[in-house]
């Protein structure tokens, strides 16, 4: 299979835009098409949709004749840990408050780095985090606890 | 004079006591973080952003313009002192200004990529505010068709001008016009592509785009190539430059101002392209041109006039036609939309103290630039030296809380997280985020104007070619694809790309 493609980046940003497309056309048939006069609101995204998977199919088909640069390694580890530091300051937030999303972002998302040692992150983590509290909160007002309900007791 | 009086118009506005504040926070700010390595203006921009949103509309516009001048020029000064340009623009500027940093001129560098984006500035702002009123008068005869086959030259133009494939430019533009159509539509209230979630019924926050693609995606993407930098002990030397140094200036920045503020006006050019011409056109023309790539000063002072110049000329199409030419402007577009502003040729008779009140302050923002950014250069070589690890989770912190603030919701946080996801696959694809954040911006009015064209042309699709203003732009959308398409030329387009 790998081998008969020549073009690794073709192959895969056109099974991206084949995908999005179809979805995007797939989709649409819930919403009304309209006629081009009157167009409904299936008419332009299913358009575009069909664009879009055309143009995947001719990236995927033109992966199999032109060679280029193979897809350098994903970094699997920093993806998880930043994604995964994002989500859980989403997830902190409101119930555990700015002070305690920031240290966790920070430290989780610092530990990607080859570079982390705990004492020095969380000397950073406490400084962004009063830092944080101090803009956002103190000084531009926005709604946000510094310490959620639940660490209230 | 009319122009007088619109300038003075704009200067009353721009000089009120709160505008000049905001003014020189943005310059400031757009500088301290755009001076950090690896953050050009649109993340800078798009970090910032929401803390303009509780300004009013001048004020905001103002704030936002500032931080991308100062974005701009503190990405020059990463580019001069560690050799690290945080953006495509001043990419350029690295190749001699770094060399003369190492031979201890880089104050000289630094002095000059100042002067010469100041004069540069000056320039475009008058050119600016020349032609912005007729542009705008054009642009109130356009009907839908015009509109429409003006976003299409405007989307084709910046995917010929992208470098990298052609095919996933175009691709990455049709993703973002898609992106751009999810939550209600505007005519019949229904609801798209939302998967019922009430989160993305008022569509996605241009901002929660923005900061993922080019946030998240780029430090995810940086942290592969985590090495120690070499900070040379920085001595940044003398400041000015002397008689001769100005001497072999003045040309450069006169031919760089006037490229920049050319290109700065097509679409998809913007600051990159004006840098890029501007250097090698020096290079070609200059006597001094053995000397390009060890530390020759025409080298920093050509590319930085141009794309201090394209980057204030670029203002003319978002200002005039509701367009963006690169996806500064499309932010630009999308903090406007947030204010309540309707961005087009509208803007410039209705709310005129705006439209002048920005244009002045983009002339005082230069003057910010050079008065505040030398003395404070040890500043900025401080912020510099602040170790990529420690800097990324700070990065992440403001990110977060600011997409988290747009709304109130964590939502867009997770989602934010998931363009993070996105935009590191396509850098990892070599597909660039730049033409689909474009896309995203143009998809809702692009879709509003075909319907509105096909509407009064009783579905005759034949409208866009027999309306003489819209079929010119779409034969030059045409021609400029088939010229991509010509083998031949297609070889040469590479070969400027690589240069």
């Amino acid at each position: 299979m790998s081998s008969l493609i020549r073009n690794q980046k073709d192959f895969w940003s056109g099974i991206i835009f084949l995908v999005v497309g179809l979805a995007a056309v797939i989709i649409g048939r819930e919403y009304t098409m309209g006629t081009a006069g009157r167009m409904g609101p299936a008419y332009f995204p299913t358009i575009l949709g069909w664009l879009l998977a055309l143009l995947g199919m001719i990236s995927i088909v033109r992966s199999l004749f032109r060679p280029g640069e193979p897809i350098s390694r994903f970094a699997i580890k920093d993806i998880v840990m930043i994604m995964s530091a994002v989500i859980l300051f989403g997830l902190l937030i409101r119930g555990a408050g700015l002070f305690v999303a920031v240290i966790t972002l920070v430290m989780l998302s610092g530990f990607a780095s080859t570079k982390f040692k705990v004492l020095p992150f969380l000397a950073v983590a406490i400084g962004l985090a009063i830092f944080a509290v101090l803009v956002f909160v103190t000084g531009l007002g926005l709604p946000m606890p510094i310490v959620g309900p639940w660490l209230r007791f | 004079m009319e122009i007088l009086q619109n300038l003075a118009l704009g200067f009353d506005t721009a000089l009120s006591l709160t505008n000049l504040f905001y003014c020189l926070i943005g310059v400031f700010l757009g500088t301290a973080i755009g001076v950090l390595p690896g953050l050009g203006p649109v993340a800078t921009i798009a970090m910032l952003l929401p803390a303009t949103f509780t300004l009013p509309p001048v004020s905001s516009l103002i704030m936002l313009s500032g931080i991308y001048y100062g974005a701009q020029y503190g990405g020059s000064t990463t580019a001069i002192l560690v050799n690290l340009p945080g953006e495509s623009s001043s990419v350029v500027t690295a190749l001699d200004g770094y060399q003369m940093a190492r031979q201890g001129r880089a104050g000289k560098a630094l002095a000059t990529a100042a002067l010469a984006s100041f004069f540069a500035g000056t320039v475009a702002t008058f050119l600016l505010a020349l032609f912005a009123p007729p542009l705008a008068d054009l642009a109130l005869k356009f009907g839908p068709a015009e509109y429409f086959s003006l976003m299409v030259l405007g989307l084709v133009a910046s995917v010929v001008l992208a470098h990298g494939s052609l095919l996933r430019a175009v691709g990455m533009i049709i993703l973002g016009l898609l992106l751009g159509l999810v939550g209600t539509d505007v005519n019949s209230g229904t609801p798209r592509y939302t998967f019922d979630l009430p989160q993305l019924a008022d569509g996605i926050n241009f901002v929660v785009v923005a900061m993922g693609m080019f946030g998240l995606g780029e430090i995810i993407a940086n942290l592969e190539h985590e090495e120690s930098r070499s900070l040379l002990a920085m001595k940044v030397g003398t400041l000015m430059p002397d008689k001769e140094d100005l001497k072999r200036i003045v040309a450069p920045i006169l031919r760089g101002t006037a490229l920049g503020s050319l290109l700065g006006i097509l679409p998809g050019g913007g600051a990159m392209l004006a840098s890029f011409s501007a250097y090698s056109v020096e290079k070609k023309v200059s006597k001094n041109s053995a000397n390009f790539g060890k530390g020759a000063i025409e080298g920093v002072a050509a590319p930085e006039a141009a794309n201090n110049a394209g980057a204030q000329t670029s203002f003319i199409p978002m200002l005039t036609l509701g367009i963006p030419s690169n996806p500064v402007m499309a932010l630009m577009i999308g903090a406007m939309i947030i204010q309540g502003i309707q961005p087009g040729p509208a803007v410039m008779t209705e709310q005129p103290a705006l439209f002048w009140g920005i244009i002045a302050s983009m002339w005082i923002g230069n003057f910010f630039l050079i008065v505040l950014n030398l003395p404070m250069i040890g500043l900025w070589v401080r912020m510099i030296m602040v170790p990529y690890h420690f800097l990324y989770p700070g990065i992440l912190v403001f990110c977060a809380i600011g997409v988290f603030s747009l709304s109130n919701s964590e939502f867009d946080v997770y989602l934010m997280a998931l363009f993070g996801l996105f935009g590191y696959i396509c850098t990892k694809l070599s597909a660039e985020p730049a033409p689909m954040l474009l896309g995203f911006i143009i998809g809702p009015m692009m879709e509003e104007y075909l319907r509105r064209a096909l509407l009064l042309s009783r579905s005759d699709p034949m409208v866009f070619l027999q309306r003489p203003i819209s079929a010119t732009m779409l034969i030059l959308s045409a021609i400029a694809m088939a010229v991509v398409l010509l083998p031949a030329l297609r070889k040469k387009r590479e070969e400027a790309f690589v240069e």
